[in-house]
């Protein structure tokens, strides 16, 4: 066979001192990296992608994963990537895919923005000592109420309320569909979300019966391929949202290959076994804002008006379109940033098109005040939100909650190995083969992801006191206690930011 | 939408009273109570406001306007012309004070708008902040700080003594006093910017840095709002604004709203109430004033006084027959009734609601 020009990435490597041949490595092993040989376990590491199950599953510690020092020469325009994607583009004549959110180094706002602090004229307060407030509702909120006092004298409320969603805390998780991640990494997000009482989403993929259990913390997912949507599945949860794009591919569709499409994945999408899931490029029934109008009434129509969220990938005129997207009726705007994860996308999308989150959420938040439709919509910021800091920083610039997925599956086990379209996820996340799916265990990991956002909760309550605040809807949108470092007039300007020192 | 503002910080002690029965107390009083309080002000900042104190000119909405230059008098007196029918117009008489070397030009209007300026269905009241915000923001050098009817504020840098003496507080009587003592920690020098601050009837007197600032700012702004003063009082006084005038909620629930109840006290209501407050706290969670305060706002039917909602910042009440009292401190209000019926200190985030009696 044609040996690919494209050198390995990883050379795994096994101690052979260490090794006592129990082939663990062998069984743990998704992609087939480790063989056995008759007396040792043979490798082939070109095969090997660094998610290191096979080295947290080695009882002696013989194995190691090392980046291959072997590269092309060093170039500081012709970059590894290019010179490995055009070896395999020349090979395959294909577009080469990826997953998880891009990893290139375009400039990270959220790390060029320092958050406030109380000294001296207002006191810091603590979250141990008093109350500290996270709960979050999502949904339009009238721009006035009325009220009439009740016959005992009390309040008693005149005006008619949207539906909200409440979240104990303003932490979401993004949509990943059954297909793209396992029943069992879907379960431990509705487990979690059950738990933590806040929402996760189905994603296209239609919902498994088994998660019917968790209706009250579910939003579905009605995307291009409309893949399970039925009456009843619109009435499933207790949101719909309508996924326009996504962060990580922006103006593309997706394609779920047939490997990943054993019978649940089919029965929970409506579609033949083992075919392949194709989301068109468009939903062909939203070619203008006004169609969009259209099937968010539909839905609202099918589901006795619950709340109807829209997902839009950020793009340049992100703030136009939202705008439009609160007009056309939507009560959540989702903006998923191009840092956001995916389950397979050309890489070259994912690492070219859109606009990071942090300069979304400032646009999107400053035009609707401008038109004074703030209140009508929520907004979720999503697309790579890596901790409760980063969180406080999307509120902060004007998001109501932050939806987060790669968070979640990296305490799954996830290592942003960025391999998720192979289907061969070690980890039992982002696959359906039966043998690895197994060893993601809800439970435990339901336990993990649970403790991930307590702690979250714990360090957002701590930002919070220290900026002496005690409800999360006084952070919301207070650029106010953002400065930023490092960051020119103009970025500072979009962001509605001071700089440090100001 | 500007960003890049310096916001004015302080820390102050304030004082207010009212007769119930609309008895026209003299400035005195306040004047007393105020000046006891001297470790809560540093002498950059002091006034005092009061209602009922122009009866023979109760219809007119009684402009305050101070001039950085007098020669802006000109450019603002046609602008006014043009709007309103002009009453009356003089200089607020002043004494010179030794601690006052200079002070801004200060004159007082009585105004009425003109009916056929009032394009569309426009309210009276609305017509007059609009007027309030656009000399405020537009003519440079101009600043009207005080704009409703029988009532007046009167401020500026120096000490409660000084600037009560600077402008003659003790020959006006009114029925409700409120009174500010400051201690800017980083003062822009400005007479505008000492307290009460205004806006139509309502006056607001606060102590405190509200930390929610920014998202406060930028909700009123949604409204319309132009906050030129980047003050937490301004804030508060847009709220009142808003909230009451502009919205229609009542004292009470518009206390709600500026310091709303945790949610822990919400969820534990009866289902009525709690759906009330849950929409309540749903719709207005960007006007909540979170951070230390306590406030005195006057208003033509009364005085209401309020705390945040952990109570971070001193306030205490007193009654004594038909006058409430309220200040930063016990000792204020004892300064001037030492044997009040009633002193106690409200708990944190319950109002203090004083209604004059019809």
């Amino acid at each position: 066979m044609f040996k690919s020009l494209a050198p390995p990435e990883y050379l795994a490597t096994i101690d052979r001192e260490k090794c006592i041949r129990c082939k663990r490595c062998i069984q743990n092993c998704g992609w087939g990296v480790y063989s056995w040989g008759g007396d040792k376990v043979l490798i082939n590491t070109s095969k090997c992608v660094k998610c290191l199950r096979c080295y947290h599953y080695c009882p002696e510690e013989a194995i190691e994963i090392v980046d291959n020092p072997t590269r092309f020469k060093q170039n500081a325009y012709w970059g590894y990537n290019h010179l490995r994607n055009i070896k395999r583009q020349a090979e395959t004549g294909g577009i080469p895919l990826t997953g998880m959110g891009s990893d290139l180094p375009y400039t990270i706002l959220f790390d060029s923005l320092l958050i406030d602090a109380c000294q001296v004229t207002n006191p810091s307060i603590d979250p141990l000592r008093e109350p500290m407030e996270l709960r979050t509702y999502l949904g339009k909120k009238p721009s006035s109420v009325e009220f009439e006092k009740g016959r005992d004298g009390k309040l008693k409320l005149k005006t008619k309320m949207p539906p909200q969603l409440k979240l104990s805390l303003p932490i979401i998780f993004s949509p990943m569909s059954f297909g793209s991640i396992s029943l069992n990494a879907q379960k431990v997000l509705a487990m979690a979300a059950k738990e933590c009482g806040i929402l996760m989403n189905t994603g296209e993929g239609g919902l498994h019966e088994d998660l019917f259990p968790y209706r009250d913390n579910i939003i579905v997912q009605v995307a291009s391929g409309r893949f399970g949507v039925n009456p009843d599945y619109l009435n499933a949860g207790v949101a719909v949202e309508i996924k326009i794009g996504q962060g990580a591919k922006p103006g593309i569709g997706g394609h779920l290959p047939g490997e990943k499409i054993p019978l649940e994945v089919a029965r929970a999408r409506m579609i033949p076994v083992g075919t392949d899931a194709i989301s068109p490029a468009p939903q062909h029934d939203i070619y203008s804002i006004e169609d969009l109008r259209q099937l968010i009434y539909a839905i609202k129509e099918a589901t006795n008006y619950k709340p109807v969220s829209v997902k839009i990938a950020a793009v340049h005129n992100v703030a136009a379109i939202a705008s439009g997207i609160v007009r056309a009726g939507a009560d959540i705007v989702y903006l998923d940033g191009f840092r956001g994860g995916t389950g397979a996308a050309p890489s070259i999308i994912r690492d070219h098109l859109g606009i990071p989150i942090e300069h979304a959420i400032a646009a999107v938040d400053d035009r609707l005040r401008q038109e004074g439709i703030r209140n009508e919509a929520s907004i979720i910021a999503a697309g790579g939100i890596r901790s409760s800091a980063d969180a406080a920083k999307a509120i902060a610039l004007g998001a109501d909650a932050v939806a987060i997925a790669t968070a979640a599956l990296i305490t799954m086990g996830c290592t942003t190995c960025g391999k998720c379209y192979t289907g061969n996820c070690s980890w039992g996340i982002t696959t359906q083969r039966p043998e690895l799916t197994a060893r993601l265990d809800p439970e435990v990991y339901a336990e993990r992801l649970i403790n991930l956002i307590h702690a979250w909760e714990h360090e957002l309550k701590e930002i919070l006191g220290a900026l002496g605040i005690n409800a999360i809807e006084s952070l919301r949108g207070n650029r106010e206690r953002l400065r930023g470092v490092g960051l020119d007039t103009q970025i500072l300007d979009i962001l509605g930011v001071k700089p440090a020192g100001r | 939408m500007n960003h890049d503002y310096q916001k004015d910080i302080s820390g102050c002690g304030l004082t207010g009273l009212i007769s119930r029965k609309r008895r026209r107390i003299g400035g005195a009083d306040i004047v007393k109570s105020l000046c006891l309080m001297t470790d809560r002000g540093n002498g950059l900042g002091a006034g005092y406001a009061a209602y009922g104190i122009y009866p023979e000119f109760k219809d007119f909405y009684a402009f305050h306007i101070m001039f950085d230059e007098p020669s802006v008098r000109w450019t603002l007196e046609e602008y006014l012309k043009n709007n309103y029918h002009i009453e009356k117009i003089e200089e607020i008489p002043t004494s010179p004070v030794k601690a006052i070397p200079i002070a801004p030009l200060l004159v007082r209007y009585f105004v009425t708008p003109l009916k056929d300026k009032m394009a569309g269905d426009i309210q009276e009241a609305d017509f007059v902040v609009n007027t309030v915000m656009k000399v405020n923001s537009e003519i440079e050098g101009a600043y009207i700080f005080s704009s409703g009817k029988n009532m007046g504020a009167f401020k500026g840098v120096g000490n409660p003594r000084d600037i009560a003496e600077f402008f003659r507080i003790e020959e006006y009587e009114g029925w409700t006093w409120t009174a500010h003592t400051r201690f800017p920690t980083n003062t822009p020098g400005w007479w505008g910017g000492a307290h009460p601050f205004t806006l139509l009837d309502w006056s607001i007197v606060h102590n405190g840095e509200i930390s929610s600032y920014g998202i406060n700012k930028r909700y009123l702004e949604m409204f319309g709002y132009k906050l030129t003063l980047l003050t937490d009082t301004e804030v508060a006084a847009y709220m009142l604004d808003l909230l009451i005038r502009r919205q229609g909620l009542d004292i009470p629930s518009a206390c709600l709203v500026l310091a709303a109840p945790f949610w822990k006290k919400i969820d534990s209501l009866p289902e009525g109430e709690r759906e009330a407050l849950t929409a309540l706290r749903q719709t207005y969670g960007s006007a909540l004033l979170n951070g230390p305060f306590s406030i005195l706002f006057g208003h033509s039917k009364g005085l209401v006084g309020i705390n945040d909602r952990i109570k971070l910042r001193p306030l205490v009440a007193a009654t004594k027959d038909d006058v409430t009292y309220m200040a930063s401190e016990e000792s204020a209000i004892r300064a001037i009734c030492p044997a009040p019926d009633k002193v106690w200190a409200p708990r944190a985030g319950d109002p203090v609601i004083v209604n004059l009696e019809d």
